[in-house]
């Protein structure tokens, strides 16, 4: 049996996304090796062409890149910042932040939406970051977005699902595939994610601040693998109250 | 005759003056905290909230915090790794003017200061500008003294619109300014604004800025907000600690910050914690009672406070500290800095602000943060 994420028409064997900002670059190639990971997101704003450190020399050139508008406040400037990654040969994915709130860095939908149908037309895979909101997912799809990322607590906490009501409702009724982003602290949350019925997990704080980073990317790789395995199969029912022998209602005659 | 001194909360007519309680705000916090009552219990309180309340953090800066300060650098390295991962900042100051209207006591600029006076030219700018691309940078920070006669709006303009064809970010620390000159400089270049209030006690104040447009409290006060009105992304602060009471000082910068981000949510919020260093002709001047104890302990609470901001660590302090609070608390690191006017490629047009601490090369603090296990980054910003 073949299960593989399919975003905007591209497909993937691995559902673990790998964010990159967080650690050293010289051990990215060993992150994204033992993670299994095939897509890596970068802030472009970190891309420092034919300088210093540049993190596109660092990754792994058989991955697929999604540099991401870290840095935007407006729709406007995740639509420039977007245009500058498709110039210095970063591809064709994007994943849209629009953020203007320095504390929770929490994204703004609105904005969100209008630089999402903007980039669509523009022939990006766009994938926005967005709050879990179902009407702002309907539109992001109506946008054109080619996957849905809602956040799953804020940036950089590891509190894990805090928002997971609201992710499973997008996992019921948006067709686009559900990424959760942000917040996820341990690999048994990403693997609680996965299970949900969420098409793939990004991470980045969790394995950047881990003591030996390279296996707890590993650690996650699996998880999110196991996860997926278990909303492939069903999971069996958890009963959260006891369950009478007698049914209650087994003194109908007719 | 002794001259009688203009009142510093006086306005000068060019002065604009905006409708903002901040400075209310924070004054009445300060006037309110008395950091000789707090607690160890308040500390400890404090140690185990995840968001500090306005009390958490002035219990953080107290005398009483003092034997925690192992657990608050253990609980600030977490915060600082989760919000920056193991990323360093590297930029370098480049001074492009040392003339000053201002008489401060505490400062190597002050125009009572018998020292060698120089502007850049925009050529000798540029030249200065290539030398410090060359070293792989991709941040800089202009400043000047403060004199409009001789370094004036546009003089700066012209050096950041050099600076911005040469690095992905520029940042300014000069003069304040009015709303309107900020958005000029922003459109030249320009995305971050550094202004120290140096103390806030405004008798201290009063006592230490005796003459020229700094005296003016409230305008220096309120730079930020103008500078954000202005369309600046983000916005510095730092009080020169050792100057008053520097857990005062310490926490109304705190405060002042706070307030900023209440009102200005998208600002870039960072913090600078300098101490009085010796300059020409005052070798004596030093830091007073802040030690690199105390210096720690503000750098902590700030990070505790607003564990997202950036906080910089600047060549006033000696090595070993500096490479000791970068991923524990500070995310940017000053490296190859000059001090004086220019003199990162020719010789310097004027003599130095103050003596550094810290002369190393932009390779050597590269691979000292490298050794750190930390990674240096250089681009951390698209201007769009």
């Amino acid at each position: 049996m073949t299960d593989q994420l399919v975003i905007g028409g591209h497909t993937f064997n691995s559902r673990f996304i790998l964010g990159s900002g967080k650690f050293s670059l010289e051990i990215v190639k060993a992150v994204v090796e033992n993670g299994g990971a095939e897509i890596v997101t970068l802030a472009l704003r970190r891309a420092n062409h034919g300088g210093e450190e540049n993190i596109l020399d660092y990754i792994p050139k058989n991955i697929t890149l999604l540099p991401n508008t870290s840095g935007a406040r407006t729709a406007e400037e995740a639509v420039k910042i977007a245009r500058l990654a498709r110039e210095i040969n970063c591809g064709n994915f994007i994943k849209v932040e629009v953020i203007r709130d320095s504390k929770y860095l929490f994204p703004d939908n609105y904005e969100t939406i209008k630089a999402t149908e903007i980039l669509a037309k523009d022939g990006f895979v766009v994938m926005p970051y967005m709050y879990p909101d179902l009407n702002v997912a309907r539109d992001l799809v109506s946008a054109g977005a080619a996957a849905v990322m809602p956040l799953a607590s804020p940036i950089g906490s590891n509190k894990g699902l805090c928002t997971r009501d609201f992710i499973e409702i997008l996992v019921s009724e948006i067709p686009v595939p559900i990424i959760v982003d942000a917040g996820i602290g341990r690999p048994s949350q990403a693997c609680e994610a996965m299970e949900m019925g969420v098409a793939a997990v990004m991470c980045n704080t969790a394995v950047a601040t881990a003591k030996n980073i390279p296996l707890m990317a590993k650690a996650f790789g699996q998880a999110i693998a196991s996860g997926r395995n278990a909303y492939l199969a069903g999971l069996g029912r958890v009963l959260t109250h006891g369950e009478a022998s007698s049914p209650l209602t087994g003194f109908l005659e007719d | 005759m002794i001259k009688k001194r203009t009142d510093p909360m006086v306005y000068q007519p060019e002065m604009e003056k905006i409708d903002s309680d901040i400075r209310d705000k924070v004054l009445k916090n300060v006037d309110k905290y008395d950091d000789q009552k707090i607690t160890d219990s308040d500390v400890e309180e404090a140690l185990k909230k995840e968001r500090l309340s306005i009390s958490d953090y002035g219990a953080l800066l107290s005398p009483a915090a003092t034997p925690y300060l192992e657990e608050m650098a253990k609980k600030a390295m977490i915060e600082t790794n989760k919000h920056f991962g193991n990323s360093i900042g590297l930029f370098t100051p480049l001074y492009i003017a040392n003339y000053c209207e201002n008489n401060c006591v505490y400062c190597g600029f002050n125009c009572k200061n018998k020292i060698r006076r120089g502007k850049l030219s925009l050529a000798e700018m540029e030249t200065e500008l290539k030398a410090i691309a060359k070293t792989g940078l991709k941040e800089i920070l202009i400043l000047t003294g403060e004199s409009r006669h001789h370094s004036g709006v546009e003089y700066i303009g012209e050096g950041v619109k050099l600076a911005a064809e040469y690095f992905a970010t520029v940042g300014i620390e000069i003069y304040p300014l009015n709303t309107n000159e900020y958005a000029y400089l922003h459109n030249c270049g320009a995305d971050f604004v550094s202004v120290y209030q140096e103390t806030y006690d405004l008798s201290r104040y009063e006592q230490v800025h005796l003459s020229g447009p700094k005296r003016v409290f409230p305008y220096r006060f309120e730079a930020q907000e103008r500078a954000l009105l202005g369309g600046m992304r983000g916005v510095s602060f730092g009080a020169l600690l050792g100057l008053g009471n520097f857990r005062k000082d310490a926490f109304a910068t705190g405060l002042h910050a706070y307030f900023i981000l209440q009102k200005y949510p998208h600002a870039e919020i960072s913090f600078s914690t300098p101490r009085l260093r010796p300059f020409i002709n005052k070798a004596d001047n030093n830091p007073n009672d802040v030690h690199e104890k105390q210096l720690l302990q503000v750098m902590l609470a700030y990070r505790l406070l607003m564990p997202f901001a950036g906080i910089t660590i600047s060549t006033r302090e000696r090595p070993g500290f500096r490479d000791h609070v970068i991923g524990m608390v500070a995310t940017k690191i000053s490296a190859g800095v000059s001090v004086g006017v220019g003199g990162h490629e020719q010789e310097e047009k004027g003599d130095e602000q103050f003596e550094i601490s810290d002369p190393r090369s932009v390779p050597e603090v590269h691979q000292m943060i490298l050794n750190r296990g930390l990674q240096p980054v250089y681009c951390d910003y698209i201007r769009v």
